[in-house]
């Protein structure tokens, strides 16, 4: 790899705030792990700043997909006992989570 | 050879309609295959005895009544463990599905048992196919056959190892930036990650939506083509699959390439990290091409460095989105904790593994508020650049070639505690899932400590009828035999 491209930004990442975003608990290890490795990642691939993109479009997807449609018709779906059976706790046909309208 | 789990797909079929063994028995030799190299390999996480025996019963039946679904019935194939199976266990690798049943078949699925195909059972993969060696299971890494050592890749390295060691005779994997093509490589058997939308991702548990794509492994060519073609095609059930007509995988097969132009991706041929046996032996192959009469030309992509960079924000960021679902709610694992957010964060917390967790917060700081534009929206630029340089590279050329990996296989544990070394083993096949375009590795011989070397061919979109052709000749010339000096440990000779 060539690093001729100049030298990418240094990396800001507050792993704890990132972890929190995405609902997942960390061990203290994990949280040093991370933080050791992520600015590593990172700066590799912060190495795209580098290019010259001025004008180019980005591209999410390799097909020019815009709006995929079907008919609005009534089908077979997915046997709601069956889907229920997988769940980690149901009542009366509901999955059950921890009660939500206290939370601060 | 004897052993009628070393048949090729082709070969097994006309056994079959030659009545020289049946589906059963068929079944029978890879099942005692797999029992022999199963405790050294851990290629699969589920056998399916009751299921495959049932599925070979009926494919013999319809022989018996004169049926014939094509030249897969009563095949005995293997599915990475990322495809859902309905009634069969799919854990994606990770303890966060430990135990789930899924209540539906993915499509691929569903066209494969509509073929007569015989599913034998799962196989493994590195958590959610983020990896490169399959060490990145929850449930244990799997082992290249060639040499237990050394890792199979990843992340389909369990389907790969089984068609190498003939404990199934074709599988599926999926390809997000080389989990196909690499572990075809290392395990010396054909790859291929189709044109993005050929292969209909419903069911497939979505890594990186923009970028997986299903295909298969198998001991020629002419087999892979053969499970291509059978799950290939629309699907009302994947809004991105291709609604087109699917092209004639095997009409190019046998044709030679006389008169094909051939292309040589400069970037790929050397430098920093690459083994300088794996760029001669792509150099081989490509004068043998031209001396079977191919016009040979060096090409430029110079996107293709920055192309690694780019992947390991986009499929970060598409994976941080797609792994949203695990949370502790409908299915798999739930962790409790006091309020939701708190059973959910504990759920993924303890359900996920350190490879996917690091790239869950890659991605979600790179779509964080304040890092979007300069992470993210910057390396959906420089996919435009990839795909312009590939687009560039087919005005000139019908195909290009290079190497599937930069090295052969490497040991367990070597790149474990160093990601982006790991991630630097899928520098030659990322940019084909950037691109969406199709390439595939073909087998072309041993390095000198008598690990698999892959060629790989890529293609325009739709190009698979030509990528195949080459990929024919190449197995042609190269007359690799995947089953000749397999490790001894593994299958007693």
């Amino acid at each position: 790899m060539s690093e001729d491209a100049g030298t990418p930004p240094e990396v800001d990442i507050d792993i704890r705030r990132v972890a929190r975003l995405a609902r997942i608990s960390l061990s203290v290890d994990e949280l040093a792990t991370y933080e050791e490795q992520l600015p590593v990642i990172l700066h590799h691939a912060a190495r795209v700043q580098a290019l010259p993109t001025e004008g180019i479009e980005p591209t999410s997807h390799p097909l020019p997909l815009v709006n995929v449609f079907r008919s609005d018709a009534v089908g077979e779906c997915l046997d709601r006992d069956e889907v229920l059976a997988e769940a980690p706790e149901v009542q009366d046909h509901q999955f059950v989570v921890p009660r939500i309208m206290d939370e601060a | 050879m004897s052993d009628f789990a070393d048949l090729t797909i082709r070969q097994a079929g006309e056994g079959l309609r030659a009545g020289e063994f049946s589906a059963t028995e068929l079944l029978e030799a890879v099942h005692k295959r797999a029992t022999m190299t199963e405790a050294e390999l851990h290629a699969y996480l589920t056998i399916d005895r009751n299921g495959a025996a049932r599925m070979a019963v009926a494919a013999e039946s319809a022989f018996r009544r004169g049926e014939d679904a094509g030249p897969l019935q009563g095949i005995p194939v293997a599915l990475k463990d990322n495809m859902v199976t309905r009634g069969v266990e799919t854990t994606a690798g990770s303890k966060i599905l430990a135990g789930w049943i899924p209540p539906y078949d993915a499509t691929v699925v569903s066209r494969l048992q509509a073929a007569g195909a015989v599913v034998v059972g799962k196989t493994n993969l590195d958590e959610f196919a983020m990896g490169s060696s399959t060490e990145n299971s929850a449930y244990g890494p799997t082992r290249n056959p060639w040499n237990p050592d050394t890792v199979p890749g990843g992340s389909s390295g369990g389907s790969a190892a089984t068609v190498a060691a003939g404990s199934a005779l074709g599988s599926l994997g999926s390809d997000t930036g080389g989990s196909i093509r690499q572990p075809a490589a290392f395990c010396g058997v054909v790859g291929v990650k189709p044109t993005y939308g050929l292969v209909s991702r419903y069911g497939l548990i979505a890594f990186a939506s923009s970028l997986d794509q299903i295909g298969p492994f198998a001991r020629t060519v002419d087999d892979a083509a053969v499970l291509l073609e059978a799950i290939a095609g629309h699907d009302p059930m994947d809004s991105t699959s291709y609604s087109g007509e699917v092209p004639d995988l095997r009409s190019g097969l046998g044709a030679g390439v006389q008169g094909l132009r051939v292309g040589l991706i400069a970037e790929m041929m050397g430098g920093e990290g690459y083994d300088p046996g794996v760029v001669a032996a792509t150099r081989q192959i490509v004068a043998g091409l031209e001396s079977a009469g191919a016009t040979v030309a060096e090409v430029s992509m110079p996107s293709v460095d920055y192309a690694l960079s780019a992947y390991y924000l986009i499929a970060p960021a598409e994976c941080s989105a797609n792994l949203a679902r695990f949370d502790g709610v409908r299915y798999g694992l739930r962790v409790t904790g006091s309020t939701t957010e708190e059973m959910m964060a504990n759920t993924r917390g303890e359900g996920f593994g350190p490879e996917v967790k690091r790239r869950i917060l890659l991605g979600t700081y790179a779509l964080s508020a304040g890092y979007y534009d300069a992470y993210y929206a910057q390396a959906q630029r420089v996919r435009t650049m990839v795909i312009g340089d590939f687009e560039r590279a087919y005005e000139e050329v019908d195909v290009l070639i290079a190497p599937t990996t930069p090295t052969t296989a490497f040991r367990l544990g070597e790149k474990a505690s160093d990601p982006l070394a790991m991630y630097l083993s899928d520098i030659c096949t990322i940019p084909s899932n950037l691109s969406g375009h199709p390439a595939m590795s073909v087998p072309v011989g041993l390095d000198e400590s008598g690990l698999p070397l892959g060629v790989q061919v890529l293609a325009p979109a739709l190009g698979e009828p030509v990528m195949f052709r080459v990929a024919g000749e190449i197995e042609r010339q190269a007359s690799f035999s995947h089953r000749a000096r397999l490790a001894s440990s593994v299958v007693p000779r």
